[in-house]
Order: C-alpha cells, then sequence, then structure tokens
C-alpha cells in the first residue's frame, strides 16, 4: 500500500473532498476548458487578471481526485502571483510529475512546489499522470489564448 | 447469506488453465482479470491457431497457386464456415470479415447508406449505444440529408418500446441497436425490436459485441439484416470481425473500400466487382485473426454456448449481491434482462481512484464512460467503475473485488 499512501495523502483527499476557488467567477478576463476525452474528466478554469498579476481564480467540473486536488492546488498557488510565476511554476510541477519512475527528484524541487509536491507520487502511476495535469493544461490555455479548449490527449509521458 | 448455489457446469479449473495470461501476478497479487466487456482473454487453442498459420502456413490467400497459399486460403475459408454455423448464418458468403465491430458499423453506414438512404429518411438507434454505433449513423445521415432518432430509456436502463413504435413510419430505412449494452448490461428485446422495424418496412442491424461471446445468436432465427461483432471479445486476435448480412441486401448496396480481392475485373475506364463476400474484403485480410476467430469458435463450442450463458448469469447474480452489500455503492444498470456486466458507482470515490487502488490489488476493471457518453449524461454522472464477466471468472474473483472496494473505502472514508 505504501506507493498508493504515497498517491493518496492526507493533503491530496482533503482538497479533493474540500476544493479551494471551486466556483466560477462571475467578472474574468481569461479562461478555458481542459478536457480529458478518454475517461471523461472535465474542469474549466476562469481568471481574473489585473495587468499581469492573477488576482482572482476560480474552477468547476469534475473528475478523480487526483485532477481535481491538482487543480484546487493550483488554484491556491497561484491567487495573487504574476503570470510569469504561474508559468513557471507549471514547468516545475510538470518536470516533477513527468520524471520517470527510478530517476530521483532532490528534495529541492519538490520543496519549491509547496504543498502541490504532495503530487509528486502520481509518478508511479503513469495512467494517472494526465489528471494531474489536465487544469494546469487548461491555466496554460487560458493564459496564452491560443485555443480555449484544450486536450490532454496532446499530453507526452 | 448466499442464496446462490455454489455450482458450475464444467471444471473452473481446467477452463482457467486454457488461458495462460490467468497466472500472472499483478504487483505481487494474482490477476483478477474483470474487464471482459473491453477485450477477453486467449485461450492456447487460438493462440496455437495463429502460432501454426506464421510457422506453417503463412502466405496470401485467393491467390497463389503454390501449396501455401492453398492451405492459408482453405484454413481462411474453413474459419469463415465455423462462423457462419455459429451463428446460424444461411450461407458462408453472408460472413464478411472485417476488422471488428466498429468496422463492420461502418460498412453498413457507408453502403447502406450509400445505396438506399436519402434526403428525408430516417435511421434509428437507442440511446444505450456505444460511441461506434452512434458517429457512423451521423456522419451518414449528415451526407445524405437523412435523420437521425433516439429510442430513450428507463433509470433501470431498459428500452422504452413503446416511444421506439411511435418512431417507427414508412420514412424508417433503417433500425441500429445494441443486442447487449457494454455499459449497463442490459440485454435488449432484440427479436421484438427486429419484428416491429420489419413491420414498418425498415432494416435492422444488431451490434452484437458483447453478445457473441455471452449467448447464443442466431441470426436466421432473429431475422436480423445485419449482425455486427469483434473477434477480440470472443477470445480472438484484436482486428479481426465480422458483419453478417442478408445475400439479397449485400448484393443490392455499393462496395465500401475499392482495392485487390474485392474486384472481378480492372480496366482504367471500368471495374467490375468480385461476389460476396469478397465484394466488401479490399485487400489483404487479416488472415491470422480469421484463423484464430476460427479456433476461438471451436472453444465457445467445446464448453457450449448454453452452458456459458448459465454459469455467467449464476455469476452475475453473485456479483450483484455482494456487490449490492458494499455501503454506498450503487449499481447502474439494473435492467431485467441482464448480462456479466456491473456497472457501479461508489459514494465519496471516484472511478478513476478506484480502478488504480484496485489495480495495486492485482484487479483489473474498466474506469470511465465507456465509449457511451450518452447513457453517463442520461444517468447523470461522469463515469462508472464496471465489473465484466467471463467464462474464467469467479466468486472468489468477486470476493475478492468486494476487498478491493472496502480498501477504497478505506482511502476516501
Amino acid at each position: 500500500m505504501s506507493e498508493l499512501n504515497e498517491l493518496y495523502q492526507q493533503l491530496i483527499l482533503e482538497h479533493n473532498k474540500s476544493p479551494r476557488n471551486f466556483k466560477k467567477l462571475e467578472l474574468y478576463t481569461h479562461d478555458a476548458d481542459g478536457y480529458n476525452p478518454l475517461c471523461g474528466d472535465h474542469y474549466h478554469v476562469w481568471l481574473k487578471l489585473d495587468g499581469d498579476t492573477i488576482t482572482d481564480i476560480g474552477f468547476q467540473g469534475s473528475g478523480c481526485a487526483i485532477s481535481k486536488s491538482s487543480a484546487s492546488m493550483m488554484t491556491a498557488a497561484i491567487k495573487g502571483s504574476t503570470v510569469q510565476e504561474a508559468k513557471k511554476l507549471f514547468e516545475k510541477f510538470h518536470t516533477v510529475i513527468l520524471t520517470k519512475i527510478g530517476d530521483t527528484i532532490s528534495e529541492e524541487n519538490i520543496e519549491e512546489l509547496g504543498s502541490l509536491g504532495a503530487l509528486a507520487g502520481v509518478r508511479e502511476f503513469p495512467a494517472r499522470i494526465k489528471c494531474a495535469s489536465l487544469a494546469w493544461h487548461a491555466l496554460n490555455a487560458a493564459l496564452t489564448k491560443k485555443d480555449k479548449s484544450i486536450s490532454t490527449e496532446t499530453e507526452k509521458n | 447469506m448466499m442464496t446462490i448455489e455454489n455450482e458450475i457446469p464444467y471444471s473452473q479449473e481446467k477452463i482457467r488453465n486454457d488461458f495462460p495470461i490467468l497466472s500472472l501476478k499483478i504487483h505481487g497479487k494474482s490477476l483478477v482479470y474483470l474487464d471482459n466487456a473491453a477485450t477477453t482473454q486467449k485461450p492456447n487453442a487460438v493462440l496455437n491457431a495463429q502460432d501454426i498459420y506464421y510457422r506453417e502456413q503463412n502466405s496470401n490467400i485467393h491467390r497463389g497457386v503454390h501449396y501455401l497459399s492453398e492451405v492459408a486460403t482453405f484454413e481462411y475459408e474453413k474459419a469463415r464456415g465455423k462462423v457462419k454455423n455459429f451463428i446460424n448464418a444461411a450461407d458462408s458468403k453472408e460472413i464478411i470479415f472485417t476488422a471488428g465491430t466498429t468496422a463492420s458499423i461502418n460498412l453498413v453506414a457507408h453502403s447502406f447508406g450509400k445505396t438506399f438512404l436519402t434526403a428525408g429518411d430516417e435511421v434509428i438507434i437507442s440511446a444505450m449505444e456505444h460511441h461506434s454505433n452512434i458517429v457512423p449513423w451521423q456522419m451518414i445521415c449528415e451526407e445524405q440529408g437523412a435523420i437521425l432518432r433516439v429510442i430513450p430509456m428507463n433509470d433501470d436502463g431498459e428500452l422504452l418500446l413503446d416511444e421506439f413504435k411511435k418512431m417507427l413510419s414508412s420514412k424508417t430505412k433503417l433500425v441500429s441497436v445494441v443486442y447487449i449494452s457494454n455499459s449497463l448490461g442490459t440485454i435488449n428485446p432484440v427479436k421484438k425490436i427486429i419484428d416491429l422495424a420489419h413491420h414498418a418496412g425498415a432494416k435492422v442491424l444488431i451490434d452484437g459485441a458483447q453478445a457473441v461471446a455471452h449467448i447464443a445468436v442466431n441470426v436466421r432465427e432473429l431475422d436480423c439484416d445485419f449482425f455486427a461483432f469483434s473477434g477480440h471479445k470472443i477470445f480472438s486476435p484484436t482486428g479481426i470481425g465480422i458483419l453478417y448480412g442478408k445475400t439479397d441486401l449485400l448484393d443490392q448496396m455499393k462496395p465500401y473500400q475499392g482495392g485487390g480481392d474485392m474486384i472481378r475485373s480492372v480496366t482504367f475506364e471500368k471495374t467490375t466487382f468480385n461476389d460476396l463476400p469478397y465484394k466488401f474484403e479490399a485487400g489483404t485480410p487479416n488472415i491470422a485473426g480469421g484463423i484464430g476467430l476460427g479456433a476461438a469458435v471451436d472453444y465457445v463450442n467445446t464448453i457450449g454456448i448454453d452452458a456459458i450463458t448459465e454459469y455467467e448469469h449464476s455469476l452475475l447474480l453473485y456479483g450483484t449481491e455482494v456487490l449490492q452489500q458494499v455501503n454506498g455503492l450503487r449499481i447502474i444498470g439494473t435492467a431485467k434482462e441482464k448480462a456479466g456486466v456491473i456497472s457501479f458507482v461508489l459514494e465519496n470515490a471516484h472511478p478513476h481512484d478506484i480502478g488504480t487502488i484496485l489495480d495495486r490489488e492485482g484487479i483489473a476493471i474498466r474506469t470511465g464512460h465507456h465509449c457511451t457518453q450518452p447513457v453517463m449524461q442520461r444517468f447523470g454522472i461522469p463515469a462508472t467503475a464496471r465489473a465484466s464477466i467471463s467464462i474464467y471468472n469467479n466468486r472468489e474473483e468477486f470476493d475478492m473485488l468486494v476487498r478491493g472496494l472496502e480498501k477504497v473505502k478505506e482511502i476516501f472514508g
């Protein structure tokens, strides 16, 4: 059960049960859909930018504990940060969860992620990595505004 | 507490020994394979038939005059004959080899559609169809200007036949419904549906993907016009499937794909097409797959399809009973007539999380929408967890599933 305990840590279960910022923003500047057509997980992310600062963020939708807690922790982590900081955090997060099983991740890397580091255990479960990154891809799509609807099917594991 | 007798109509041990994969350990635990609606495992008889083909018979069919080509052609056509007998078709030429159920349905949608559908005509499907029996019809209806209609279902996952009757009219050209729902387990009253459709002058395709390995299929008794299924859901390799069609209809239908084997003569001015079934079999087919399917049919016949139905039904009752005792578990799909498919949701735990935790116990189930998104929408859920039965499953495995679900509940509360 050790890998399972690593995956389903208390912090993740708690965010799953009571997700933060689980709301639609009435006033927003950016938004996008995150959808995994293979499993049906579906979230919508709304952002309010003031200049370069993310002053408010919300998400709604449904999915597994991993996708929901990741979305929740993401919103908590980037609320108040700049777009550049949010993108940098996404890169760091992505690097950690895509680190191959067996390869070591430095403590420093995990620490930089703050509570999001709790999701590092997902790399032991390759089929679940895209659950952890779904909301992040939606965030990225909202910020870059290339395409409002994104899909995890372009994810490279 | 268990009221169901613990008898099985044949030796479980022998059956399990026929499937080498069942002795695997997954994450250190014995494999409990309950994902048979997705694909079934393969018995030695099928693995050997494929192996012998590639080692001793490999050649292209219907072409060469050399020995190996004759042997390969003979074995491939023998498999076609076995399938014909298995579903009681009138003639082997009504048995078309395809890549699977999806390919079979696309063939009919395209060829029947291009031949018979015109603007204003109607095609009827049901609310519990797999995406592969929805999308091809949407595509051809859009192309031909035809209208797609959907038979609704009740909260137990049973089709509303009274609504179906109201939909039928002289505009109805084709009805395409699933025999057994892959996400709900419902066994639809297809004989009644076929009779009603015929009365209105419509043709009927039955999606038999979830039926062939579990209940006796008799296409002449059903009187369906088309019947589609995949080999891999009946112990055969992937990439092989069957379309059964009545001769007179197939004769009238335009070919689907052009290429080798489906022609009689080709000049740059005009091509004439081959006879059935080859008219619909362009290109070198999956020969080993066809031979494997023939071996799978033999395998099912040695056990007996009626014995399989009976055994799986008793296992369905057992599985349903033990799962219902899991607190917070709700079964989706509670039709009176059901096959060995148990879809469920669990309070506080998403199906994907259930699937991951069970996997660590060596238990393979399917989680998600099962390519039936409209069914999920109908029941107001994003996904289900699904345990689906085959002949090699047993009660002990359902007990293990229940213990696995208790672990899910320990984590998710």
